[in-house]
């Protein structure tokens, strides 16, 4: 039959205008990564949804596994202190 | 030339017109050295502001105050990372940075040459220090170079609590026993002055301020961030019944700021010079603390090449079932 498909996946990110950070798109899959950043202009902005693209191959992300979820986040679950609103100041010496 | 020129002509009008400046974006060179200037000292003195309140962790006086103080200088750890990476995407190194600083080629904020004496400084440094910082941090966060300013954004919100645990400190103790409120007034004393030398020289003085200015590198200048700080603070001391150590400052009713006194620049060029209370001693504590971390640094690499190599290698080699 036909050749299976071998191209690789690829992560597509999107600033949607200068100043903010690429966000994540989606992914596509093409044969390497010239191919990929146009397929990704087609796929991902067609409405002028940005004005620069990243891509990169999916298998180059490492990602945490989601049973290390409670192990990984957990700890930060019982440290108040780090957020303002632990503290109390008073109205009278204005916004801190 | 000619085109040089009408590039840096666009490259004003696209800033005039309120864009940020990306990292593969045309830009002056000199846009770029000032940048990645600005960045790299910032940079630095996040990781060497950790030294002078790093210093009491061990001796905090409950275990809520050392879980607080602890988690901040965690917090400047990282800022001193975001902004490495932030310079890092105009093409500077991490490690030229750090060698940089490492061999006292960098300057990083005066205000970390001063000592800390006692608990009573770490209420002091994040009211006014972290306070400082903030309103300068707050202003950056709408600077031009768009990995800068994100990383100000996420700076900012973590700084939040910084200066409220400091505060909340100095009100403690201002309204603990005369010993500890004598304590908090002496710590006022001693790091009043240099705060506002944080913001750095008069405006006068600061010949680079009009193009940071234009470049919309910065917001506001140095007099007007200090003049913002001052107003403020003052209530804030008065509040908690503390005197700011300044027989000059005086509530302005024309102008609707505080006048203040004369700054030391004296002082100030002495200790960006290297002649502070502590640069000797900061730069020593910053040396010796990458020399002691090089064996984490040496195992981390070694580790992970034994993970490829472990990886790479055939099972057959590898397989402890044959042990
Ligand atoms: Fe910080
Ligand atoms: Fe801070």
């Amino acid at each position: 039959m036909t050749q299976p498909d071998t191209w690789p996946l690829w992560e597509v990110f999107v600033r949607s205008k200068n100043g903010l950070a690429h966000k994540h798109s989606g992914s596509l899959h093409a044969p390497d990564a010239e191919t990929a950043l146009k397929s990704a202009r087609d796929v991902y902005t067609r409405r002028s949804e940005g004005i620069s693209i990243w891509v990169l191959p999916s298998s180059s992300i490492v990602a945490s596994s989601p049973d290390e979820k409670e192990p990984l986040f957990a700890p930060s679950d019982d440290k108040p202190y780090r957020h303002p609103t632990f503290y109390d100041i008073p109205d009278e010496v204005g916004h801190m | 030339m000619g085109e040089e020129f009408s590039l840096e002509h666009r490259f004003q009008a696209y800033i005039d017109a309120e864009n940020k400046i990306e990292p593969k974006d045309w830009m002056p060179e000199n846009y770029r050295k000032t940048i990645v200037r600005q960045m790299s000292q910032h940079a630095h003195s996040e990781v060497v502001g950790m030294l002078p309140e790093a210093n009491w962790i061990t001796r905090a006086p409950s275990l809520r105050s050392k879980l607080i103080l602890l988690a901040k200088v965690q917090d400047e750890g990282g800022h001193g990372l975001y902004l490495y990476s932030a310079a890092e995407t105009l093409g500077v190194s991490r490690e030229q940075m750090i060698d940089d600083l490492l061999q006292g080629k960098a300057k990083y904020s005066s205000i970390f040459n001063y000592p800390t004496l006692n608990w009573a400084d770490m209420g002091a440094i994040g009211w006014l220090v972290d306070g400082a910082a903030i309103a300068n941090q707050v202003m950056l966060c709408r600077t031009s170079y768009g990995p800068y300013a994100r990383a100000m954004v996420r700076i900012c919100k973590e700084e939040s609590f910084h200066q409220r645990q400091g505060y909340e400190i100095m009100m403690h103790m201002a309204a603990g026993t005369p010993e500890q409120k004598a304590m908090a007034q002496d710590a006022l004393n001693r790091w009043w002055w240099p705060a506002l030398m944080m913001f750095g020289p008069a405006d006068a003085a600061s010949p680079n301020t009009a193009q940071s200015m234009a470049w919309k590198i910065k917001r506001k200048t140095n007099d007007e961030l200090r003049q913002e700080f001052v107003d403020k603070t003052v209530p804030q001391a008065t509040f908690i019944g503390l005197t700011v150590p300044d027989s000059h400052l005086k509530w302005n009713e024309v102008t609707g700021h505080y006048d203040f006194g004369p700054i030391d620049w004296e002082e100030f060029t002495q200790v960006v010079k290297g002649n502070g209370p502590c640069n000797k001693e900061r730069l020593a504590a910053r040396n010796k603390a990458h020399q002691e971390g090089q064996w984490v640094r040496d195992a981390a690499t070694a580790f992970a090449k034994k993970q490829q190599a472990r990886a790479a290698a055939p099972v057959s080699a590898t397989n402890p079932s044959a042990a």
